[in-house]
């Protein structure tokens, strides 16, 4: 053993390219071991070790990012590509799961529930999820993909005594298997597809993102990968809620933990459009069906999504289909990355403005001191300002975002893809979308009605003299996450210089 | 002139720091939110006098106070680009006059949790004066946004009758219109290819090539009609009066006088100047959706009962005025239209607060349950005629919007001699309205109804605190009634230095 080989192995070593993935899983391991390990008394604290191991992640990732110090190019032999939109998926990713742990900690100290397995899950979900977008290779996207779903299955399912929990649980598990057979259906055709020796362009390793893209470049016309790349897309319309797999989402939204219905409108979403964005470079040679195909997807979703939202009633229900409706947005976003280069900017942009209108969204909502928060309606925010005024600003601040309303980041969400939209000259889908921003008036502006309108509404009852509403406490870390997400909405609404510039520069 | 550039970015501040500050304050007591948020509105007064003072009408059609700001979003070609030139300096002193006014009057309201309705306001205020400051055309719109939101929820919260119904309705209405602009704002930046939305590169950039015909005719209908919903074009009005009707005083104040103004001003001094050929394509429309404005919508206003449904109509009816100064495009019309404006903004506002006077002492806005107010409170009476007198168009003694419809009917007479008759047939519409409602709600016999709610409440006179705010805005409509010259010299210099308008003219 002389020190050459140690010199090449370190040279060619990338694990540490995937050092925060793997932190995550040591991360996940470690809170099963502490929960062993630790006295009963103490096991409180793992929630919140689970967060403070994610946040110096996630300082490990951002200052990567800030000093550019992080690996560009592809690893493990093609199975990974590290590049700038990946790295801010994983700080999408993280930021999403330590939201969510945080929701996931208020959530369960209600009820009588193993704690650290939830924890433990979510955290490998995330690992999975940074992952799959940077994977380069259809091996590594499914594996990645099951990884995170099968997860999910679990975490849908969380609340084991409740049947509707149960319920959506089994309806996830049904329809996620379906989707999964769909996509790897697509893979196995695309596979079978590049691998033939008889035709231009095939290679042994056809599944490699760049090795398929040469064979389809060489090969528009093959019928197997046509219907390959359409099985895919369908299986990641499923993960993004697109038009026609959406159906699973309202059930599933309402049935499941809060922590895992946010987990599910953020993470699980924005890992479709990951994934949807290397794709897109994947069937550049099949774009003359991958956009038109996407662009009907993109006009039924924005209708669908709206539409189905204003006769809602449910909390989870409406944000669900509205998720289902940015769905849409997003997707006119990845159509314009077709023309225009700075799209993908702009679809960055909006999630991460999602990820924080959603996030000041759930964190309202898991303080509504429900017991069973599967039939959390319009009702049970009446008299929210009045219980407590920073929640109602904090509502009134998420629901604006997610409605589009300027000067909040959601604004300069849409505005970006409707810019983008118009220069690629979208008109038709320009107009959908309009029409879809104005009929979501309705609904959020329903939400904020119940919340904020109906305050006084017993004012004229003199006799009626209101009982004492008791207040909501939110204690030290619940006011903290409240106000990152409300100030981060009105930080990006105003002044998006952070955010482009850590893009451009 | 750019030194005080600040003093145009204070103006906007000021009223949203003090938005904020009135929250932090409430526990200290009413006075001080009072205090805090009166400063809130007067300070921008201050400023905007001293700009106006310091103004160079002779600045060759561009903007003075200039100042940019970075935002982020360089790479698509917006930044906080502000400014004021001609045009928007005057709408820019009114926006802070009629603040202070709506303010004075909300500081003293009765209304539940003061301070979240001042905040409210506030933000509004600082809205409004970004709207009339920004040259960056996407600014101007996020402005405009950002004073529309907290209409909707003082509608919703603080409103009268049908306050749930009415925020709906004006908020589904004003978004369709907010976004059809949004749109027609998108196509003028991305087809003129200036990769940039600030208004004076893209006037340089358009006046060496314009825009294609067809791309100037789409974009300016979706101009027309967005700015069009949101300046309540007939038959796009609905949502004006009854909002209007719903609305608290001060926010209706605010919306009415000078948000409204928003779209106006965004034809005359974006789309108009932008998409001139556009104009050319819509002006028919424009003629006669305004004659839909002045003589169906008046029609309806002579039929109101309510007394602040009926000032909401006859304000929906005056934008017809405005339409056809605009349609005139020439420097004599537009330049009536910007002035009628500036002295519009401050006759509703002035109708609008007291409106709310009266219905204090009466308790009621149905004008067939008043009467006979005038004996109890003279001075709520002639300030009330002096200002329906002067929304009517009177040529009174200097009142200011005698000024600005006389220049549009000239304008007008130049353009299609013809619509000088409907034009006139609607001031004898608005003189019945006016004249009758003056004459329902003071004159004649008191009303069993009226008598009745004196055992209750009894009426007093005006008191001083309720006048400061009248006052404020009797004087600046009396000032520019009989100085008009101090105004329009600002802005037929600004409309002048457009080939737009001044090609007309020859």
């Amino acid at each position: 053993m002389s020190a050459e080989i140690f010199q090449k192995i370190a040279e060619t070593n990338t694990w540490s390219w995937i050092m925060p993935e793997l932190a995550m899983g040591l991360l996940a391991l470690s809170l099963l071991v502490l929960e062993v390990i630790l006295p009963k008394v103490a096991h409180g604290a793992i929630p919140r070790i689970a967060i403070l191991g994610q946040l110096v992640i996630l300082g490990h990732v951002v200052t990567g990012i800030c000093t550019g110090t992080l690996p560009v190019g592809e690893a493990f032999g093609g199975m990974l590509f590290f590049d700038e939109t990946g790295q801010l998926f994983r700080v999408f990713f993280l930021g999403a799961s330590i939201f969510v742990s945080y929701l996931g900690m208020v959530s369960l100290d209600k009820r009588t529930l193993p704690q650290v397995e939830y924890f433990h899950i979510l955290l490998v979900i995330t690992a999975a999820l940074m992952l799959l977008a940077q994977a380069n290779h259809f091996v590594m996207l499914f594996v990645a993909l099951e990884t995170a779903t099968v997860g999910f299955y679990i975490l849908v399912s969380y609340f084991r005594h409740t049947t509707v929990s149960l319920e959506a649980g089994l309806k996830y598990l049904i329809m996620g298997a379906l989707s999964s057979t769909i996509l790897l259906f697509g893979i196995v055709l695309l596979y079978g597809a590049g691998s033939n020796p008889a035709l231009a362009g095939s290679s042994e390793d056809s599944l490699n993102f760049g090795n398929l893209a040469g064979f389809l470049a060489a090969n528009p016309d093959d019928t197997l990968g046509l219907i390959g790349m359409i099985l895919v897309i369908s299986g990641v319309a499923f993960k993004v809620g697109a038009f026609p797999f959406q159906i699973w989402i309202p059930d599933v939204y309402q049935g499941a933990p809060l922590p895992t219905t946010a987990l599910l409108a953020v993470s699980s979403k924005a890992a479709g459009f990951a994934m949807l964005l290397s794709f897109s470079k994947v069937f550049s040679a099949l774009e003359d069906w991958f956009y038109p195909l996407l662009t009907a997807l993109a006009i039924l979703t924005i209708l669908f999504g709206n539409f189905a939202a204003l006769t809602q009633r449910n909390l989870k229900r409406v944000i669900g289909l509205s998720g289902v409706s940015h769905a849409g947005f997003l997707l006119i976003g990845v159509i314009t990355a077709r023309t225009v280069d700075w799209a993908s900017i702009a679809i960055l942009f909006y999630l991460f403005a999602y990820l924080l209108a959603s996030a000041a969204v759930f964190s309202v909502l898991v303080h509504l001191n429900k017991d069973d928060d599967s039939d959390l309606t319009l009702d049970d925010l009446g008299d929210l300002a009045k219980k407590n005024g920073f929640l109602g600003l904090a509502l009134a601040i998420g629901v604006g975002s997610l409605a589009g309303i300027p000067p909040l980041a959601g604004f300069i969400g849409k505005l970006l893809i409707f810019i983008a939209a118009f220069k690629a000259e979208l008109y038709g889908l320009l107009g959908v979308a309009i029409v879809g921003v104005v009929v979501s008036i309705y609904y959020y502006f329903g939400i904020l009605k119940s919340a904020f309108f109906d305050l006084w509404k017993f004012q004229t009852d003199e006799e009626e003299v209101p009982t004492a509403i008791p207040g909501i406490d939110l204690g030290f870390l619940g006011k903290l996450a409240i106000l990152l997400a409300t100030a981060g909405t009105l930080l990006l609404g105003f002044y998006q210089s952070p955010f482009s510039s850590w893009l451009l520069g | 002139m750019d030194d005080f550039a600040s003093l145009v970015q204070f103006s906007i501040a000021v009223p949203i720091v003090a938005a904020f500050l009135t929250l932090f304050v409430k526990s200290w007591g009413r006075p001080a939110v009072q205090i805090v948020s009166v400063t809130g509105f007067a300070l921008p007064v201050i400023f905007a006098l001293f700009l106006w003072g310091f103004y160079d009408p002779s600045t060759p059609g561009g903007y003075a106070f200039v100042s940019n700001l970075d935002t982020g979003l360089e790479m698509i070609g917006v930044g906080l680009h502000l400014g004021l030139n001609g045009v928007s300096l005057p709408l820019f002193v009114m926006a802070s006059v009629v603040g202070l006014a709506a303010g004075l009057f909300a500081a003293q309201s009765k209304a539940e949790n003061l301070s979240r309705y001042l905040f409210c306001l506030l933000i509004m205020q600082g809205g409004l004066m970004g709207v009339f400051a920004s040259i960056d055309i996407l600014f101007f719109y996020f402005f405009h946004e950002l004073a529309l939101i907290p209409t909707f929820i003082m509608v919703g919260i603080w409103g009268g009758r049908d306050r749930n119904y009415a925020a709906m309705k004006m908020t589904i209405y004003l978004t369709m219109g907010a976004m059809l602009s949004l749109v027609g704002l998108i196509a003028i930046y991305v087809k003129s290819g200036a990769e940039s939305f600030d208004l004076i590169t893209l006037k340089a950039h358009l006046a060496e090539m314009p825009l294609a015909d067809s791309v100037q005719k789409y974009a300016f209908g979706l101009l027309l009609f967005g700015f069009g919903i949101l300046v309540s074009l007939w038959p796009l009005h609905t949502w004006a009066p009854l909002g209007y009707g719903a609305a608290p005083s001060s926010a209706a104040m605010l919306h009415a006088g000078v948000l409204k103004k928003f779209g106006l001003y965004g034809l005359v001094q974006v789309a108009i100047p932008l998409l001139p050929d556009g104009m050319g394509y819509w002006d028919n429309w424009i003629v006669w959706l305004a004659l839909g404005n002045i003589l169906v919508v008046g029609l309806i206003a002579m039929a109101q009962r309510d007394l602040k449904q009926m000032i909401g109509y006859s304000s929906v009816m005056h934008m017809g005025y405005a339409f056809l100064g605009i349609a005139a495009m020439s420097v004599l019309g537009v330049g009536g239209v910007v002035l009628m404006m500036v002295a519009h903004g401050l006759t509703v506002a002035l109708l609008f607060m007291l409106s709310t006077m009266v219905h204090h002492r009466t308790q009621t806005f149905e004008m067939s349950e008043m009467g006979g107010l005038a004996k109890k409170a003279p001075v709520l009476a002639a300030f009330f005629v002096c200002a329906m007198m002067a929304s009517i168009g009177l040529p009174g003694p200097g009142l200011a919007n005698f000024w600005g419809e006389i220049s549009i009917f000239l304008a007008v007479y130049d353009f299609r001699n013809w619509l000088v008759y409907a034009v006139v047939a609607g001031i004898v519409i608005s003189a019945i309205y006016g004249l009758r409602a003056i004459a329902s709600v003071f004159y004649g016999e008191e009303t069993d109804e009226f008598i009745e709610s004196q055992k209750e409440v009894p009426v007093e006179d005006m008191s001083w605190a309720e006048r400061v705010p009248v006052l404020i805005l009797i004087i600046v409509m009396f000032f520019i009634g009989f100085f008009p010259k101090t105004v329009t010299e600002s802005i037929n210099d600004a409309l002048e230095s457009e080939p737009v308008y001044a090609q007309v003219e020859e």
